[in-house]
């Protein structure tokens, strides 16, 4: 039971409900990534409005960083199309939706909004859709 | 710079959970999703500790007038549940789901497997620039 456990995946859970906590409670901002990234990268804005976003992405690639190295095999030869269209789809799909699994998944449920809550139910059932087909016709 | 200091810490503790709990690793990612296959249980680990410290945190924390370091809240302008809401979720999924990638960990994925990086993140930040166009 221990052993199976996966308390490692509940202590990274807390960790990031704790992170959204925080920059709620004192910042009043919610911590969702694909909206600080397209902020920072494709709307004008003040210095504190850039500053802050730009602080929690360096944050969150340090504290990645401060983790390495992972314990998992890295996969190798995935195919380069499907990183492409994924890529595609995930940046068309989280900046017309207004985020993705941190700030609808995580903060936007914690909020209890319909929108998120929607949007989360979407998005978990259109991954599972899609990794069902790859799976099956596609390897 | 006070709040610069909280958003710095935040994203420390963001990137430290995502690593922490694999939510970097696209092949688990992946198995997460397999829920008709070999179904890999863990992630719901990780939404559900997250989800839950914000369940409980967030109902306290907007019961204030302001939060601690600034003057107003800053929640989603958009309240309304519609067409843009759910093809924008819908197309997320599937790019989730095609590499097992979300936007953190494709971004944290440039110092872990920088080989499928290169190829996601800048996918990722052309495409939230054609949301954006789509958007406007």
């Amino acid at each position: 039971m221990f052993e199976t456990f996966p308390s490692l995946a509940l202590f990274g859970g807390i960790l990031i409900g704790i992170s959204a906590a925080l920059l709620l409670a004192f910042n009043g901002r919610i911590a969702g990534i694909s909206g600080i990234l397209y902020n920072l990268l494709f709307n004008p804005l003040s210095g504190s409005e850039r500053s802050w976003r730009l602080a929690f992405l360096i944050g969150l690639i340090g504290g990645g960083y401060l983790m390495l190295p992972v314990e998992f095999e890295l996969r190798q030869s995935y195919p380069p199309i499907l990183l492409i269209v994924s890529g595609l789809a995930v940046g068309i799909g989280t900046r017309i939706g207004n985020g993705c699994t941190s700030g609808h998944g995580v903060c936007g449920i914690g909020l209890m909004a319909g929108r998120s809550l929607v949007a989360t139910a979407t998005f978990m059932a259109s991954g599972i859709i899609t990794v069902t087909i790859l799976r099956n016709f596609i390897g | 710079m006070k709040r610069i200091i909280i958003a710095l810490i935040s994203g420390l503790i963001f990137g430290a959970g995502l690593v922490i709990s694999e939510m970097v690793n696209p092949v688990k990612v992946q198995r997460f999703l397999d829920l008709f296959g070999n179904w890999d249980s863990s992630l719901a680990f990780v939404m559900g500790g997250a989800v839950a410290v914000t369940l409980v945190t967030s109902r306290f924390i907007v019961k204030r007038k302001t939060p601690w370091f600034a003057d107003r809240f800053y929640m989603a302008v958009k309240t309304n549940i519609d067409s843009r809401l759910i093809l924008g979720a819908s197309l997320f999924g599937l790019g989730w789901g095609l590499s097992g990638y979300c936007p953190g960990p494709g971004i944290i994925n440039a110092m872990i497997n920088p080989a499928e990086a290169v190829l996601f993140l800048p996918a990722l930040i052309i495409g939230g620039w054609i949301g954006q166009r789509y958007s406007a």
